[in-house]
């Protein structure tokens, strides 16, 4: 007896656009622009309004509207049976919803992770998708980490997209651009970076492709092993620590596998820096992966 | 003006002859005394301020009350066959001491306040403005050689606990003077026997119970102060953290600072029971007006007390208030009124209460606090000053005091080609 979904089909349309940028669909399309937050929110809202069963359990999720206002007006909306404000209890939290899904296999629930105890904590947010990852395709729970720097950020979303039943399948990657000379495979935020990174590399006529991991696990091993076939040279760009992280599970696999006998050089990670996060800007601005990391190690890499 | 001056010097005359009771309760202000404040304070209005502080200077120290005291709100105890007492003496110097330390608190929070919304300040800041009367009184009762651990509205005892507002807002501004050179912000402040800050809610109680352990271990006769709020209250390590504490009689006070609201909720909506002092079960507990700085002191030694005397952990309770929102991001009234805010403004005060405590005892004069206020509002600006003005910490600290004490090692950055140099 297996957990349910975790409204699998919203947490998929939102990560298109939590992993950064895709895609803008040509001109026949209408394009709206989107924030993050919005994003989730509407997501939220049509799955709560799809099945009855859906249901919002969290840390000031109801009444405040969310930590970061990702759940604004739900409560208003769907009331105190559907938006459920808990007590600062992280592991009863958790728990309880396990133990429900157990008894009830109809049951559908969400996990409100942009909550208090992880927001509070960015650093860990990424180390625990490395540690502790347990995204599984339907009908599995699945866990959904939210990068806060992205709330804010608007996004063009088509048409299709803003269409109810549009979904993206858990544990597949997107090519977010093609490209021939080498692959950057990356997630959340930093697929940005690498999206900024391959147009300034565009204009000296290194082509890259870029992947856009969106499931951390089960990963698309699939889609990167095509991708390194294809280019020969693999760049793996995150934000959280190198030692057992994201970057290096993908070169692990790479190694492991087919797509090793493709490569013209050894594959590298582009990570943050191996120390805990400082505070000051200057010094947090340093410890995280930048533009100009990403484009040295493409770089190198190519033995430019 | 001389005539006046010398009204005044006759007056001062006549009153030396008189007795003056070290434990009065309400002073009974003599009319001349009354007449002396209006004096001075129209001389300091229409005159210049050389006769205003000719004025205050003709009235020396000894003609204020050097000691007081007080009644105190009882305290409600549970498991407890007697509590704190139900007065406070409170010295002249102490009291000046506690109004000028909360006022910096005050001010500190206020500043902090408006350097964030200019963006000065940026990332997580929570603030302690109404709250000062519990990092005040906490210290009057225990050392500086005793420990304290705290959650993240931390800047209120990271001041009391040593730290100086420089280096807190400095800190705060994330520069190379801060407090903890810039790197920790503003849930992240250090001192000797301060163990911050800590931004998950609920862990610094176990954390608190191991410096216990260590004092106990160690038989140094110190003790820990270890707080939460009512938000964290609930969390399930405090629970373990009472068991192991009272299990092995740790020298701990646990300290609940009950502020009404963990974020946007309110205590009803997120507690079954909202007697915090009762929720150790078998730990003694004390429910104690936060607002009022003698009470928290008096509760504070109390508790020390039986911690000292190797009885194990005590929990107390303080009732408090905060009068911004949870952190900067929010309004803070969207789930309370802004009239209840006012209300405890008005109503509860805690520098307010000492500041009528001391006025109406003579324990200091108007003009005596209102220096006071001058002064912190000066440190206060000069401590801005410098936290906008000091240089960002350098590049070359990126990777430094990852260890306390090692050799310097590599650190790897960004890149496998990226390597940096961590030293101690």
């Amino acid at each position: 007896m297996g957990f349910m979904v975790i409204c699998s089909l919203y947490i998929n349309k939102i990560s298109i656009l939590l992993s950064s940028h895709f895609c803008i669909l040509t001109s026949r399309m209408s394009l709206f622009q989107v924030n993050v937050r919005d994003a989730l929110n509407h997501a939220m809202d049509e799955e709560l309004e799809r099945d009855e069963r859906v249901f919002l359990l969290g840390e000031e999720v109801a009444q405040y509207d969310g930590a970061y206002k990702v759940s604004r007006g739900l409560w208003k909306k769907y009331g105190d049976k559907r938006i459920i404000d808990t007590p600062i209890t992280e592991v009863k939290t958790n728990t309880l919803a396990g133990v429900q899904s157990q008894h009830n296999i109809s049951l559908s629930q969400y996990f409100e992770l942009a909550c208090r105890h992880l927001s509070s904590c960015a650093v860990t947010m990424v180390t625990r998708a490395n540690q502790k990852p347990f995204f599984c395709i339907s009908p599995q729970t699945v866990v959904f980490l939210e990068n806060e720097l992205m709330y804010g950020v608007p996004f063009e979303l088509s048409e299709e997209v803003m269409h109810k039943d549009f979904v993206v399948p858990i544990g597949k990657a997107k090519v977010e651009r093609q490209g021939t000379h080498i692959s950057l495979v990356s997630h959340s935020r930093c697929v940005g970076f690498c999206l900024d990174a391959a147009a300034v590399l565009a204009k000296e006529g290194v082509e890259c492709e870029v992947v856009n991991l969106r499931t951390i696990r089960p990963l698309d091993v699939e889609t990167i092993e095509a991708s390194v076939i294809k280019t020969g040279h693999l760049v793996t760009v995150e934000g959280g620590w190198p030692q057992y992280g994201v970057g290096a599970e993908i070169c692990a696999r790479i190694m492991e596998g087919p797509a090793f006998n493709y490569l013209d050089a050894p594959a590298v990670r582009v990570t943050g820096v191996d120390i805990p996060m400082p505070y000051a800007k200057i010094l947090e601005d340093h410890s995280v992966p930048q533009i100009k990391d990403i484009i040295f190690s493409v770089k190198k890499v190519l033995n430019m | 003006m001389p005539s006046l001056i010398n009204l005044i010097e006759e007056d001062r005359q006549q009153q030396g002859g008189e007795k003056r009771s070290e434990t009065a309760g309400r002073w009974q202000q003599d009319s001349m005394q009354k007449m002396l404040t209006i004096i001075s304070n129209v001389l300091r209005g229409s005159a210049s301020r050389n006769a205003a502080s000719m004025v205050v200077s003709s009235r020396s120290y000894a003609d204020f009350t050097p000691e007081a005291t007080f009644d105190i709100k009882k305290v409600d105890l549970h498991r407890l066959e007697e509590g704190p007492p139900l007065t406070a003496t409170l010295t002249r110097e102490e009291g000046l001491k506690y109004y000028r330390t909360m006022q910096t608190i005050r001010r500190m929070e206020l500043k902090a306040d408006q350097l964030y919304k200019q963006k000065i300040i940026r990332g997580f800041c929570h603030l302690y403005d109404g709250q000062e009367a519990c990092a005040v009184g906490i210290e009057g009762g225990i050392t500086l050689s005793d420990h304290l651990i705290t959650a993240y509205r931390a800047h209120g005892y990271t001041l009391t606990r040593g730290g100086t507002v420089r280096e807190i807002m400095a800190e705060l501004t994330g520069r190379r003077g801060g407090i903890a050179k810039g790197k920790g912000g503003s849930m992240h402040m250090y001192t000797k026997n301060f163990y911050g800050g800590n931004g998950i809610v609920g862990a610094q109680v176990p954390l608190g119970a191991g410096v216990a352990l260590a004092c106990k271990y160690l038989g140094n006769d110190q003790l820990c102060v270890s707080l939460y709020g009512d938000g964290a209250a609930n969390q399930g390590q405090i629970f373990e953290t009472y068991n192991m504490s009272s299990l092995w009689k740790l020298p701990i006070i646990f300290i609940c600072e009950n502020n009404q609201y963990g974020m946007g909720t309110s205590v009803e909506r997120s507690s079954a029971s909202t007697e915090y002092y009762k929720r150790g079960d078998y730990i003694p507990g004390l429910r104690v007006d936060g607002m009022d700085v003698l009470c928290v002191r008096e509760a504070t030694k109390f508790a020390a007390d039986h911690c000292r005397s190797g009885k194990g952990p005590i929990l107390m309770e303080l009732q408090t208030y905060r009068y911004h929102g949870h952190s900067m991001s929010d309004p803070g009234v969207s789930y309370r009124t802004r009239e209840e805010i006012q209300e405890v403004r008005s109503k509860s005060d805690p520098i307010s209460m000492l500041k009528d405590r001391m006025l109406s005892n003579n324990m200091a004069s108007i003009e005596e606090l209102k220096e006071i206020d001058i002064a912190v509002r000066k440190e206060i600006e000069d401590a801005a000053q410098f936290a906008t003005t000091d240089p960002e910490p350098p590049l070359d600290d990126l990777c430094s005091h990852i260890f306390a004490t090692d050799q310097p090692f590599d650190v790897r950055g960004a890149t496998p080609w990226t390597k940096l140099t961590s030293t101690s």
